[in-house]
């Protein structure tokens, strides 16, 4: 079996090339999962570019991406495969109509066939010939019941269609799957995939993250924008700002002409950033403070 | 995370992959022993780790190589550690495994001698650059030439200029002149992190950084410029205590061996932590692994009472439906249980050590107030405080418990914790709104100080609640030991349990709702 990366550091260079900057922990664990042909669970806060992961990993081997959005209420006829009924009734009807008395053994076969199945993103990517990258986004949205029809994908990448037998894939696709870690999942997905966590970047991460995907903002800038984000981390905050929100953030300030932060431009543009009134309220107040005030740290430190 | 640089080309300059799967380490061991006492550490820790994940840890192994250090960290890591909590734990144990094999982290002459000389190197580099020059002697005896004053310059401009390389020699040789470590002596790292740090007055050192920056700024600085380099500052006094644990770590392992110090030095999951003796480094933990844990239990609460059981049959409903079928029942309709919110009222102790427990379940208790029809919030040392109000309108629940911590009247003689005081008063001012729907939660350790116990107060609220459970923070084997009466409370409560993590405390609210 062939593998799709020689190194970890070629994993490395060639998200770069992509702009998507991984560090250690995100090409060694992509790197593992092609050799292992295992999936990988990406869990971390929203907006740190979980998604966009597998979307540039797919970019890189030049795969297609199959996707599919979980939410709450997802069955086996929106994620694995549905009998075209219509089509199946049509073809009975059609039998009848020409006066052909087919056995029904012939019929059976002939409408349980692959012409009246209907793919949907699981199977597609397992009958896919070409190389595929499957995204299941959100995997933390579906019932915890809903989880187990992923579990045949994820250890034996096949399909058990009972009518049509078990379809087994053709080469083992690069699976990712995503969580918000709302709830816990459950163990056997767990322990089918390997774990990846993405944080919020460190400043000097987020930095080049913001000249590669600023196009035209000052190293300065970059700079100061990485730092300020930073320290609005560093708040006990109902919702830390994610990198999306940093980079949009970038790009309002280099459309306004800023080349160099202060207090009141932070302030004023501070509503890209967070998203609660609360949150703004408390870093407006952070730094409007002078000075010490902050070193204090949250009331639980007081002990 | 702190990545032993040396650690990463010359740990495993031997290590061989046979054929065969057995890796070969440079201390001779093989691969698969180690692999293995490595992850009955972890299941030591509290790693729930599968067999299957154990598998995978060794398949993974043979595609990283071991001299990349960081690679191979996050390989097991990704195989075996499926919960990012739990990644501080991993991270120990990988370090006192991994991280300390091999020649440089013997405790020999070399080994210091070359790092002192490196130290040197730096120093003479260092006033090079700043064009001191009148330093005399060059210190050859391996860094000891060095005065206290110029280990602290030393340390000053590590921070300064961030130099991750100049910080790591500052700790070692820091917790070489400071620590006072002495082989075979049986203390814990935290006792020389302590020595350590007290020596280097790191505070001080801030203050300076923060004045330098000052004057070195064209402009006065901003408040926000301010904050800014103060963060930055702080970011790398942070990066230089865990270099300085590190080398604590990395001492103590050369010592006294792997495995007798993968116990001791082992850290608990943040669900496991205990809320009456945290550290403050776990108490920010335990904050942080709490937001979630809300989420979560909300989350699971609310689709609970969604997806409950179908009741019984409705027969008003199923006879309504049949109309659109001509009379006849073909859709039976059946009723949706509802079941009561509770009203809950928390009666907490937030005297001494139990406050941090009756801060983290009051904090649960609102997150998820949703759950109940109403919440009402009271605190006591020998007196006792309604303080819902601070909880109301505001959305900010950390700000909300601050507020209880510093407004609430709640001393009524000498701020030690009377029980019976605090029920009665209780009693008399708030008994009455204690009915049927409502659940009384009452959390403290029921230690006394031998006043009069006024266990009436709790029977009488039983009579009149719905529940009355008492949650202590101390193990059960301390309950009823010196002035702790809580057996006595015990027998008029519903419920007592023992609370002494989030483990614990999300397993009890998720048996209350």
């Amino acid at each position: 079996m062939s593998f799709r990366f020689d190194s970890v550091s070629e994993v490395r260079t060639r998200l770069r090339e992509v702009d998507y900057l991984s560090d250690d922990g995100i090409a060694g664990i992509v790197y593992l999962a092609d050799r292992l042909g295992k999936p990988i669970l990406v869990e971390g806060p929203a907006g740190t570019g979980k998604t966009q992961l597998a979307k540039s990993v797919a970019d890189i081997i030049g795969a297609r991406l199959i996707r599919l959005q979980c939410y709450e209420g997802l069955d086996e006829s929106k994620a694995l495969y549905e009998w075209n009924y219509k089509k199946q009734l049509l073809r009975i009807q059609a039998t009848k109509a020409e006066g052909d008395d087919a056995s029904w053994e012939a019929i059976e076969e002939n409408i349980f066939s692959d012409d009246f199945l209907l793919t949907r993103p699981l199977l597609e990517a397992i009958r896919a010939t070409d190389p595929v990258v499957l995204l299941i986004d959100e995997v933390d949205r579906v019932e915890v019941e809903t989880e187990a029809l992923l579990l045949e994908i994820l250890s034996d990448y096949q399909v058990s269609i009972p009518e049509l037998g078990t379809i087994t894939a053709k080469q083992i696709p690069l699976v990712f799957l995503t969580s918000n870690n709302t709830r816990e999942l459950s163990e056997a997905l767990k322990r089918r995939c390997l774990f990846l966590h993405i944080d919020y970047p460190d400043m000097e991460r987020e930095k080049e993250i913001v000249l590669a995907k600023v196009p035209d903002i000052t190293e300065s800038l970059a700079d100061q924008v990485a730092r300020i984000v930073r320290s609005i981390r560093q708040m006990e905050l109902k919702k830390s700002p994610s990198v999306s929100e940093t980079l949009d953030w970038a790009r309002t300030l280099l459309l306004l002409g800023v080349e160099k932060i202060d207090a009141e431009i932070a302030t004023g543009t501070s509503n890209i950033l967070l998203k609660y009134q609360t949150d703004i309220a408390k870093a407006h107040k952070e730094f409007a403070n002078e000075g010490s005030a902050f070193r204090k740290g949250g009331p639980f430190s007081q002990q | 995370m702190t990545d032993h640089g040396e650690g990463s080309d010359s740990a495993g300059p031997s290590a061989s992959a046979a054929d065969d799967g057995s890796v070969l380490v440079a201390s001779g061991q093989p691969m698969l022993a180690l692999l293995n006492g490595f992850i009955a550490e972890l299941r030591e820790a509290g790693l729930p780790v599968s067999l299957t994940e154990n598998l995978d840890a060794m398949e993974a192994v043979k595609h990283i190589p071991l001299e990349d250090r960081a690679a191979f960290k996050y390989a097991l890591a990704a195989t075996l550690v499926k919960n990012h909590a739990h990644w501080r734990s991993f991270e120990t144990v990988f370090e006192v495994y991994f991280s300390m094999r091999g020649r440089q982290y013997a405790l020999g002459e070399d080994a210091d001698g070359e790092l002192g000389n490196d130290l040197d190197d730096l120093l003479a580099e260092m006033e090079g650059a700043s064009g001191e020059g009148d330093r005399t002697g060059a210190g050859g005896g391996g860094g000891e030439g060095m005065s206290p004053e110029e280990l602290a310059e030393m340390l000053f401009q590590s921070l300064r200029r961030g130099d991750q390389a100049m910080m790591r020699a500052v700790a070692r040789q820091s917790v070489r002149r400071y620590a006072g470590m002495e082989p075979g002596r049986p203390v814990g790292g935290t006792y020389y992190l302590y020595r350590t740090l007290r020596n280097l007055d790191l505070d001080g050192v801030l203050e300076r950084l923060l004045a330098q920056a000052r004057e070195e700024a064209p402009e006065p600085l901003t408040a926000l410029e301010e904050r800014l380099e103060a963060d930055e500052f702080n970011q790398r006094v942070a990066d230089l205590k865990q270099e300085i644990e590190a080398e604590i770590r990395r001492r103590l392992v050369a010592d006294r061996g792997v495995d007798a110090m993968a116990k001791t030095l082992r850290k608990p999951l943040p669900e496991d932590i205990d809320f009456m003796h945290a550290s403050r480094d776990e108490m920010k933990l335990l904050r942080q692994a709490i937001y979630p844990l809300t989420r979560k239990l909300a989350v699971r609460l609310a689709r609970k009472r969604r997806h409950g059981r179908k009741g019984p049959l409705d027969f008003r409903n199923t006879v309504r439906h049949s109309l659109s079928y001509g009379g006849v029942p073909a859709e039976p309709k059946f009723k949706y249980p509802r079941p009561a919110k509770p009203e809950i009222m928390v009666i907490a102790d937030i005297s001494g050590s139990v406050a941090a427990f009756a801060r983290f379940t009051l904090h649960l208790v609102y997150a998820i107030s949703s759950q109940f029809s109403k919440v009402r919030a009271f605190v006591f040392i020998d007196g006792v405080d309604e303080v819902t109000r601070f909880f109301e309108g505001t959305e900010d629940i950390v700000d909300a418990i601050h507020r209880v911590n510093t407004e609430a009247d709640v001393v009524w003689v000498d701020g030690h914790s009377d029980y019976g005081h605090a029920f009665e008063a209780f009693w008399t001012r708030w008994g009455k709104d204690i009915g049927p729907k409502t659940t009384v939660l009452i959390l403290g350790d029921a230690r006394n100080n031998y006043h009069a116990s006024q266990s009436w107060v709790i029977k009488e609220m039983r009579h009149r609640a719905r529940h009355v459970f008492w949650l202590n923070p101390e193990p059960r084997s301390y309950w009823d030991t010196g002035d702790s009466i809580v057996g006595e409370y015990a027998t008029f409560c519903d419920g007592a349990f023992e609370c002494r993590n989030l483990r614990q405390l999300e397993r009890f609210v998720d048996h209350l709702v």
